[in-house]
């Protein structure tokens, strides 16, 4: 715990920043809003280091009172799993404004704004530990999305855009209910920590569960929930397509194991058949709507249903791996998909297509894109060496050792990902360009390289030294994982398990005998010393 | 029994001041010549500023006067304060909307004066007849003011149609306090309330009286199903007194309803309550429901004023449940919100001129942000308030009465009254989608326009400060509905 306030400068610059670009000229808006957002990923990077992996409390904690007549306050805080989300914002938000620089011709003031207001929610989500402050961030982001896609969008823009809003509107009326459920059944408070500590009843929670579910199925999203994707991700321009599928989906994942895990356990592990059908269908299903598309981003936005399907596989098994896996999955296909819809839409800034069969054989213009392309595809079809494939591998081993079968079909969704992934980069990256488009494809330029590069480093940097992310978020997903009951026939043969009997909310030092902890070697020398310094 | 103290008239003298300077409105008007008359604005609002003073140092007296027809307390005095609040808001906006509209008449000021009295009447009385009276003046006030566009059919249909069903509802309050007066043998609610205790529904009398009073206040209130006027009469009214109405009648009107049936009938709260919840959910449904279809700005905003009533009335369902203060202290504190979202909102309606005449439909306010870039940012925040999003007052008032129905062990009527706000945001986000996401297809003749003033300017400050202000920090609002809350017995 610092006293200096991080995480409030984090959410508020941006803010500041959306005022500030109305304030300044009209060339200087880009410029502006570039500062803004590097300041703040440049004020995000500390935390990385400041972070104290071996604590499970949750940290560079901020309190106020906001409204004392209904206890709520003003209270900031992240974990190791909120951690790695908020640097990942941070970190693509520049890139949002570098890829806009020329997309966006007009009302450039207000797309900045708008882009910059939203970092300020997100963030807010992801560090918010008052639930009415949570929720505030949670739907202070749908007007500005609502706007970037409804004014700045594709011509169809005006049906995705209310169509979204209206989606993960309905779907978060009820977590609001929930809230206030919450509030008188654990002891008139909105305080997330004192809430998680507390224990309902079993009807209570499956009621909170399927509130709870509403909200954050709509926003991940989960099968059958998942057609506002499609039109809002095709209408959206590019930042916001990165925007959507990098952090907006995350919220709802993220909702999943901050709330529904460790509030509500028992009925969470009451639907894990449900939510691993679902997930499983989405996994496959989501592949096989991608096989079918020939809009570029049509394709990643049902690619991106596959791949969440992962990650609340990997929330809803319960297990270290399982869980570890989905927070990292969480961060990959922030990375991945977001590298794949730059490309797009650096492609659809040339050719103003985003049909597969508009833009062939891309290679011989444009080697530099071509080789973009297919690394981003590449890491997101999980190939070893890759971020995705760490957090794809963990979920699949959580997974197998809840449900072998399950884990079959999950497996089916990276051979389909190969599949629709190889077979698209096949058409766009080879054969032979159309002639009268070839004199529109330029290389990626100097600008583009620089939206790319980092993406790119963080690709490989997450894929071959997973440890600095895992180690972070260990303690925090044992927290979430003691939170949950251990069902009856594990609790005989829990040698694997990380508590076997009796689950301690701080369970630092049994780390040490885990499959993970052997996987990642260094690990756990870090995670002792800590211990024992204290 | 009627004995008169002079002192009495101190209590009081916020009252006097208004109708004293509705009178030298009303006697100036004809004497002053066309330049002068600006004058009788300033003075219609520095009577507001004065009593605005005298009534917040009352904040904190507890008196009953007049051998107890009237009472001084912090509950009348929330009510007043946000009344005079927004009579000067209605003053200024008129300012310039009677300029454009051409409807210049000082016996419009005098006329909003007058009103207001009535409605400062209405929330301090605690004797029925003296409430019935002020509701009179009020409502008088208000018919000769809708019907003030003497040219424009619509205006004077909303006039008599407003009149025509005002006084029937009206007639049924009366007959409901008769009908009381006949069970319990008092008009005062102190004595109401003592005579009834004990007694339940099972008394033919008290039902009868009971109903016809929540039949009666309702047609005041526009809840449904006795809301058929509002549409016809916002849209035909000059758009200032649409606003006027739709906020000032609407709070006066729920500050006199909450005193009698939470003083006066409180003992029955149990039995009024079951109705309260099912004009609520029919208010919602139907007000909602309703205002998906509206293309006329006017007529969507009317029937979300119907809505919001609803939403107001989950908080006095909740009240009636389990007899606590935190579900008025929420109509109170959502009645406040309302006031300004709801106002801003109407003020951008006055002044949006096409072609010269006001633009009334949702259609005109077409590609409205790329000529007007801060007043389609500021209809922006009033729609996004008045759908219930954060961070916004809308957002709190709601989380306030919905907090309050929880408490009450009704959280399926807070869910239903969310989804119906989902359904809103429909109708709401359909001007932020005309304005900023089409472009207008006609010449430029007739392209809209915003008519600014800077009385116009100062009314959308006011209003867009509190939508946001409170929206992020409600506590001084809240206390101050907590406080008023505490006098009502």
């Amino acid at each position: 715990m610092t006293g200096f306030p991080w995480l409030t400068i984090l959410i508020f610059l941006p803010l500041a920043g959306a005022i500030a670009v109305f304030a300044v000229k009209d060339t200087a808006v880009r410029l502006t809003a570039l500062a803004i957002a590097l300041a703040d990923l440049l004020i995000s990077l500390p935390l990385w280091w400041l972070f104290d992996a071996s604590s499970g409390h949750m940290q560079f904690m901020e309190s106020a009172v906001w409204i004392a007549s209904l206890s709520i306050n003003y209270r900031l805080g992240i974990d190791g799993i909120s951690l790695p989300l908020i640097l990942m914002t941070t970190v693509l938000m520049p890139l949002c404004v570098l890829i806009s620089w020329h997309a966006i011709e007009t009302k450039v003031r207000g797309f900045m704004a708008m882009l910059l207001i939203m970092e300020s929610a997100m963030i807010g989500v992801f560090s918010a530990l008052d639930f009415v402050l949570f929720y505030v961030f949670w739907e202070a982001m749908l007007i500005p999305m609502y706007l970037l896609i409804g004014v700045w969008g594709g011509p169809n823009r005006l049906y995705a855009a209310i169509k979204f809003f209206l989606y993960t509107l309905a779907g978060s009326v009820l977590l609001l209910v929930a809230i206030l459920v919450l509030y008188f059944q654990g002891g008139h408070t909105f305080d997330i920590l004192q809430l998680t500590q507390g224990t309902y009843g079993l009807a209570l929670q499956i009621w909170l569960f399927f509130a709870f579910f509403a909200a954050f199925a709509v926003k991940v999203p989960m099968f059958p929930f998942h057609t506002w994707l499609p039109d809002a991700h095709v209408e959206a321009p590019t930042a916001g397509s990165v925007l959507l599928a990098s952090v907006l989906l995350k919220m709802g994942t993220y909702g999943f194991v901050r709330f529904s895990l460790p509030m509500l356990p028992d009925a969470s592990r009451l639907f894990t058949p449900l939510m691993v059908v679902l997930s499983i269908v989405a996994i496959i299903y989501g592949a096989y709507m991608a096989l079918a598309q020939t809009d570029l981003k049509k394709l990643i936005a049902y690619s991106s249903v596959s791949h969440m399907g992962f990650v609340t596989l990997g929330l809803f098994v319960f297990n270290l791996q399982g869980i570890e896996g989905a927070v990292m999955q969480m961060v990959n296909h922030g990375i991945t998909t977001g590298g794949l819809f730059l490309c797009v839409g650096m492609i659809y800034e040339r050719t103003h297509s985003r049909q597969i069969a508009d833009n062939i054989g891309l290679t011989k213009p444009m080697p530099r894109y071509a080789t973009f392309l297919v690394i981003f595809a590449l890491s997101s079809l999980g190939l070893p060496g890759t971020n995705s494939f760490v957090g794809e591998f963990l979920v699949l081993v959580g997974t197998f050792l809840w449900s072998k079968i399950a884990t079959a079909f999950a497996s089916l969704g990276i051979i389909l990902a190969a599949v629709y992934l190889l077979w698209m980069v096949q058409r766009v990256a080879f054969g032979i360009p159309a002639p009268h488009v070839l004199p529109k494809l330029r290389d990626v330029n100097l600008r583009e390289m620089v939206t790319l590069v980092p993406l790119v480093v963080l690709i490989f940097l997450i894929g071959l030294f997973p440890n600095p992310i895992l180690t972070r978020m260990h303690t925090s997903v044992e927290k979430v994982i003691a939170r949950i009951p251990p069902p009856p026939q594990e609790r005989a043969s829990a040698a694997w398990r990380l508590e076997p009997a009796s689950p301690s909310p701080e369970g630092i030092g049994s780390t040490a005998d885990t499959p993970l902890a052997q996987r990642t070697n260094d690990a756990t020398p870090f995670t002792n010393l800590a211990v024992e310094e204290r | 029994m009627t004995s008169f103290s002079a002192g009495d008239l101190l209590f009081i003298l916020p009252e006097l001041l208004v109708i004293t300077a509705a009178c030298v409105v009303l006697v100036l008007d004809p004497v002053l010549r066309a330049s002068d008359k600006d004058g009788l604005v300033w003075l219609s609002l520095g009577t507001l500023a004065i009593c605005m003073g005298l009534t917040a140092s009352q904040m904190s007296v507890s008196a009953t006067i007049f051998s107890g027809l009237v009472v001084i307390d912090a509950y009348g005095a929330f009510w007043k304060l946000l009344l005079y609040f927004v009579t000067g808001l209605t003053i200024l906006l008129s300012y310039s909307y009677l300029k454009e509209e051409r409807l210049y008449f000082g016996e419009y000021y005098g006329f909003i004066l007058l009103a207001l009295a009535g409605m400062m009447v209405m929330v301090s009385a605690v004797d029925l007849l003296t409430m019935y009276l002020g509701t009179e003046l009020m409502s008088l006030s208000l018919y000769v003011l809708a019907g003030l566009k003497r040219s424009e059919p619509r205006s004077l249909e909303a006039a008599a149609k407003y009149f025509v069903l005002g006084a029937f509802s009206s007639g049924i309050l009366l007959y409901g306090i008769s009908l009381l007066y006949g069970a319990t043998g008092s008009t005062r609610l102190p004595e109401i309330a003592a005579a009834i205790a004990g007694r339940g529904f099972n008394d033919p009398l008290l039902l009868f009286s009971t109903i016809l009073l929540a039949v009666g206040f309702s047609f005041k209130l526009a809840v449904v199903p006795f809301h058929m006027w509002t549409p016809d009469v916002y849209q035909g009214a000059p758009t200032s007194v649409t606003a006027f109405m739709a906020v000032a009648s609407k709070s006066a009107s729920f500050g006199a309803f909450l005193r009698v049936f939470v003083e006066g009938l409180g003992g029955l709260k149990a039995d009024w309550s079951a109705i309260f919840l099912l004009l609520c959910i029919a208010t919602l449904v139907l007000g909602n429901i309703v205002a998906l279809v509206q293309t006329n700005i006017k007529r969507m905003l009317a029937y979300s004023s119907i809505a919001h009533a609803g939403y107001a009335l989950i908080g006095v369902v909740a009240a009636g449940r389990v007899g606590n203060s935190s579900g008025i202290a929420s109509v109170l504190l959502y009645l406040a919100l309302y006031t300004f979202m709801t106002f801003g909102a109407f003020a951008i309606v006055a002044m949006l001129r096409k072609g010269g005449i006001e633009g009334e439909e949702i259609e005109d306010f077409t590609g409205l942000a790329r000529r007007h870039p801060l007043a389609s940012l500021l209809m922006l925040i009033f729609m996004v308030s008045l759908a219930g999003l954060p961070p916004t007052a809308g957002f709190v008032g709601k989380l306030y009465v919905f907090m309050s129905a929880v408490e009450a062990g009704m959280t399926w009527l807070a869910a239903v009254a969310l989804i119906f706000a989902v359904i809103s945001a429909y109708y709401y986000l359909r001007v932020v989608m005309v304005m900023y996401m089409r472009e207008p297809s006609d010449s430029a003749g007739t392209v809209p326009q915003l008519v600014m003033s800077p009385t116009l300017s100062i009314v959308l400050a006011c209003t867009v400060a509190g939508v946001v202000i409170f929206g992020i920090y409600p506590n001084p609002l809240v206390n101050l509905a907590m406080q008023a809350v505490l006098t009502l017995k």
